[in-house]
């Protein structure tokens, strides 16, 4: 993937002076730098992908009609259909020319362009993992500067130790365990949420559907942030803590302020930069999906599209998918790369 | 995949710049507030949502665990699409619910020709299509013309048609159908038939999916109304259907990837059917309040097969089986080896019956039991015994070597993916190393399971069919005909070519107007089978099924009695059901008073955080 830039990562050039041309210079050379790198990274990821997918082994045609009564004409034709009596390399030409024209391919299982697969289902996917990646940022990085604030106290502790808890428990089973709790209710808890799906099968549209949809998403988004808000937990402490013993704290102390704006004023923005990045490296990885998570609550998104498509394998499927997932955390590195000088002086020189 | 995470940043001075880090902070706030407060206000909202969905009239949810392929009848491959064109479509002849016999559909009669060439079909008279249009023989013609001409429309059926001459309709109610050969298939034939003068419209049947317009025509007692792709398939009651239209307004059937999770939702009253469970599964269901477990004769059957040296058509061996599995002798004593009965408790936990005919026991006409000496009982004396004497010696480790030297080390393939075969594998190694023979069970995915079947790279492989009511195709796999043409194209699951068995199974398919005796000569085919003990088939496991009966009275099985409702050969479970009278759904609190309940919870919960955090920042505030 794309370095993180550090200090000096771009060096002046020899010749630099003093005025704007050169500065834009220093620029135009960073943002070339980041952009060749992003696009060398996407050539790379397409190529992959082909040959990936075709390592698995299995014959697709055979795993779709497994146990349906076929003809060996009807295997041929399907065969025909998708390209698959063709060499290797004819495939691999037509895969490219394809992905130039934008063009994703034919679902083998669906029937349907797989771009028009995807695009169904992008939206439950950034909707579902987008919030839960939202709120566990939000909830790691309050509960990890109150946790380094406080460092070594019992609430620390509880705090962290909760948060690792989590994060080794499996999506799946957390999953389950809240469907069997909350959503079929057990004992004298009745069933709160729906145990599974998007929406229900008949809903009036409109504010209706927004409110049947709320309700479907409480449990997968709260099983995503409680697997995953440690780490935005635990790098939000650690960078905190890092910054606790800098001389700069000491002196806005001296100067008399409180320690909880001493935190918030000072502390706080400086810790926040390795945030930034795991934010934007997970919202790369949103559309990826949960995997796991969308196939416990039947979530119509992407991660569950690619789940099925790899059980055939539905190769135009799974590796269109592959691409998108890799390029979405490929964009969002780049964008990180270009919002970092922003956040960091130091960067900018 | 790296995550790479910059170092921290020196102090941008001890005054650095308050008044944007003071704006970025309010911001968050801001936006942590807003967060909560519209999970709340989701909250407050919640009672309208749920009231939207229990407020449904004799509604019926099915669960499934596959989605959608494709709506089309020409395209699609699951069962799950094949399921709902069942309701959709019907077919000329169906299935009886209750014998399986050949049951009028479409077609009231038909008639073959003395040489069993041609075939008459009479439809009824007066159906019509959902649409108002009349059915005609038209329709059926246009039909099984378009798959025979077109091999897009021929992708899921095809196999039915690849042996017609010509499909022709005499007049409006006359179909006739002109084959090459005799089929005997002419009774089953289950293919949907479509309305000419809606698909006649379509340019490229490769990918229209049928999934645009809603409601499709159709002429079965119901008709497809919606499709929420990866969600559900709404199917609504068809008024002009020629028979009893069903007592349930509305089927909804709604995808669960994960089978717990399908289990839990009967358990609250969200779905009334659930099919496909584990016997864990039925075991925990059983005697709850108000839901019906069903355990049905299963339609599959659990086998594995044995290599006896893959060739292709034209005599060429290739593949690694092991050599010694050539000999019957020793593919005999591997099957009297195994203890049917303890599998059937172990893996099954007692939710299966032991098999040893190709064809499962709810299909009386064609199941076959060996009798007396022919038997392969569980013996493993009686095995060794023959082994011995076949000249197969043990070494010190008790493993036998062949008369040809090579030792009995056997791979073994299971699908990873088959809970059922996951947990016998074992049980077999266990009882073979009884003999002296060395098992090596390899789980793997599918994928590498047909690879190395297709390739003739296995010793024994784990196997199982679903068998129609028409067991010819599951028979024909194992015909010398189903061998490869070349290396990695081979029909059926094993090498299995015995000219016995051709000219039984040729036979068969040749006595189409005489039941009796065709079901005699498909038992003598499965005697071959298994006297050559190619095909191991050990269990045939119950299909386990759950519904709720506060929702269902009733639902017609097939066969009836003992068989299963979800994935029948015909629409009998879905247009005979009977609606219970209080279907209301849901145990315990009402669906108001859980949304009232969860209301007040979220309400609550986040009108706390939203006062903690401005009170926080109040303060925060007030003392700067």
């Amino acid at each position: 993937m794309t370095d993180t830039p550090t200090a000096g990562a771009a060096p002046p050039a020899p010749d630099a002076a003093p005025g704007a041309r050169p500065r834009a210079g220093r620029v135009l050379r960073y943002l070339g730098g980041r952009l060749l790198t992003a696009a060398v990274s996407l050539a790379a990821v397409m190529v992959t992908s082909f040959f990936l997918f075709r390592i698995l082994p299995g014959d697709p045609v055979a795993a779709m009609t497994e146990g349906r009564e076929v003809s060996v004409e009807q295997m041929e034709a399907l065969r025909r259909e998708f390209g698959l009596d063709q060499p290797l390399w004819r495939q691999f030409l037509d895969y490219c020319a394809g992905m130039l024209r934008l063009d994703l391919g034919v679902s083998y299982e669906f029937h349907r362009p797989v771009a028009e697969l995807v695009a169904e289902r992008i939206g439950p996917t950034v909707l579902l993992a987008g919030t839960g990646t939202l709120i566990a940022a939000a909830l790691g990085l309050v509960l990890g500067t109150r946790a380094a604030w406080r460092r070594g106290s019992l609430g620390d502790r509880v705090n962290s130790s909760v948060a690792l808890l989590l994060w080794s428990v499996p999506s799946f089973w957390l999953g389950l365990l809240l469907i069997v709790v909350l959503a079929s209710g057990t004992g004298w808890l009745p069933g709160l949420f729906p145990t599974s799906g998007m929406m229900s099968a008949d809903t009036a549209g409109g504010l209706d559907t927004a409110i049947d949809v709320a309700h479907h998403m409480v449990l997968p988004v709260a099983t995503m942030v409680a697997v995953v808000y440690a780490q935005y937990l635990m790098i939000m402490r650690s960078s905190v803590l890092d910054e606790m013993g800098s001389d700069y704290l000491t002196t806005a102390r001296a100067k008399g302020l409180r320690d909880d704006l001493v935190l918030r004023r000072h502390a706080v923005p400086n810790a926040l930069l390795p945030t930034v990045t795991l934010i934007f490296l997970n919202l790369g990885r949103v559309f990826g999906g949960v995997i796991l998570i969308e196939t416990v609550f039947a979530w119509p998104g992407l991660g569950s599209l690619f789940y099925s498509g790899l059980k055939v394998p539905d190769l135009p499927l799974v590796q269109a998918l592959f691409v998108i997932f890799a390029s979405a955390v490929i964009i969002m590195n780049l964008l990180a790369d270009l919002v970092y000088p922003l956040l960091d002086p130091r960067v900018r020189t | 995949m790296s995550t790479v995470i910059p170092p921290t940043v020196p102090p941008p001075g001890a005054d650095g710049v308050p008044g944007a880090s003071g704006t970025r902070r309010r911001a968050a706030t801001k936006l942590l507030a807003g967060a909560v407060s519209s999970l709340g206000l989701a909250g407050a909202l919640l009672p309208a949502g749920a009231a939207a969905a229990e407020a449904e009239g004799d509604t019926m949810t099915v669960a499934i665990s596959q989605p959608v392929d494709s709506l089309s009848p020409f395209l699609a491959q699951r069962l799950i699409s094949t399921s709902v064109h069942k309701m959709v479509y019907e077919g000329l002849i169906g299935y009886d619910p209750e014998t399986n016999e050949p049951h009028p559909m479409l077609a009231e009669s038909w008639e073959p020709s003395d040489d069993g060439l041609t075939w008459t079909y009479t439809l009824r008279e007066g159906m019509e299509w959902s649409d108002g249009e009349p059915i005609t023989a038209e329709d059926a013609a246009w039909t099984f013309t378009t798959m025979m001409e077109d091999s897009d429309a021929a992708t899921a059926n095809g196999n039915y048609v690849e042996n017609f001459e010509k499909a022709e309709a005499l007049d409006e109610r006359t179909l006739e159908v002109t084959l090459k050969e005799p089929q005997a298939t002419m009774l089953s034939m289950d293919v949907p038939i479509l309305p000419e003068h809606v698909w006649s419209e379509v340019d490229d049947f490769g990918d229209f999916n049928n999934d645009e317009e809603f409601p499709v025509v159709g002429s079965g007692p119901f008709t497809i109304t919606g499709h929420e792709p990866n969600q559900s398939v709404t199917i609504e009651a068809n008024p002009r259907y020629h028979g009893d239209v069903p007592e349930f307004e509305k089927v909804v059937f709604r995808y669960f990837a994960d089978q717990d999770a399908q289990v839990e939702a009967l358990r609250k009253g969200e779905v009334s059917l659930v099919s496909g469970l584990t016997p864990a599964q039925a075991d925990s269901l059983e005697g709850q309040e108000d839901i019906t477990v069903n355990k049905a004769s299963g339609k599959r059957f659990q086998a594995f097969t044995v290599n006896p040296g893959a060739e292709t058509q034209d005599g060429e061996e290739f593949g690694d089986g092991h050599p010694a599995l050539e000999d019957k002798t020793l593919r005999q004593a591997i099957m009297m080896a195994i203890d049917k009965e303890e599998l059937v408790d172990t893996a099954y936990g007692g939710y299966a019956e032991p098999a040893e005919g190709y064809i499962p026991s709810r299909y009386p006409d064609y199941y076959w039991e060996p009798e007396g000496d022919d038997r392969l009982a569980f013996d493993p004396d009686a095995a060794n015994k023959m082994l011995d004497d076949a000249g197969y010696e043990k070494g010190d480790d008790g493993i036998r070597e062949s008369p040809d030297g090579d030792r009995l080390e056997l791979r073994m393939h299971t699908h990873n993916d088959r809970p059922d075969y996951v947990a016998m594998a074992p049980i077999i190694v266990e009882r073979l190393a009884d003999i002296g023979i060395a098992v090596e069970n390899q789980e793997v995915d599918p994928g590498v399971l047909s690879d190395a079947l297709h390739n003739g790279e296995y010793d024994l492989i784990w196997t199982g069919w679903s068998v129609n009511p028409d067991p010819d195709y599951v028979l024909g796999i194992h015909t010398c005909d189903a061998l490869p043409e070349e290396p990695g194209t081979m029909r059926g699951d094993a090498y299995f070519c015995n000219e016995d068995y051709d000219e039984l199974y040729a036979e068969q398919l040749a006595a189409y107007d005489d039941p009796e005796k065709r079901a005699e000569t498909i038992k003598q085919m499965q005697a071959i089978l298994y006297d050559e003990a190619v095909v191991d088939v050990l269990t045939y496991a119950d299909t386990l099924e759950a519904y709720r009966s506060d929702q269902i009275a009733s639902m017609q099985p097939q066969p009836d009695p003992g068989g299963n409702l979800w994935g029948q050969d015909g629409h009998w479970s879905f247009s005979g059901a009977v609606p219970a009278e209080s279907s209301s759904g849901g145990a315990g609190l009402s669906g108001g008073a859980i949304a009232g309940i969860a209301a007040a919870v979220v309400v609550v919960v986040g009108g706390a955080v939203f006062l903690l955090v401005r009170r926080r920042s109040v303060t925060a505030d007030d003392r700067e």
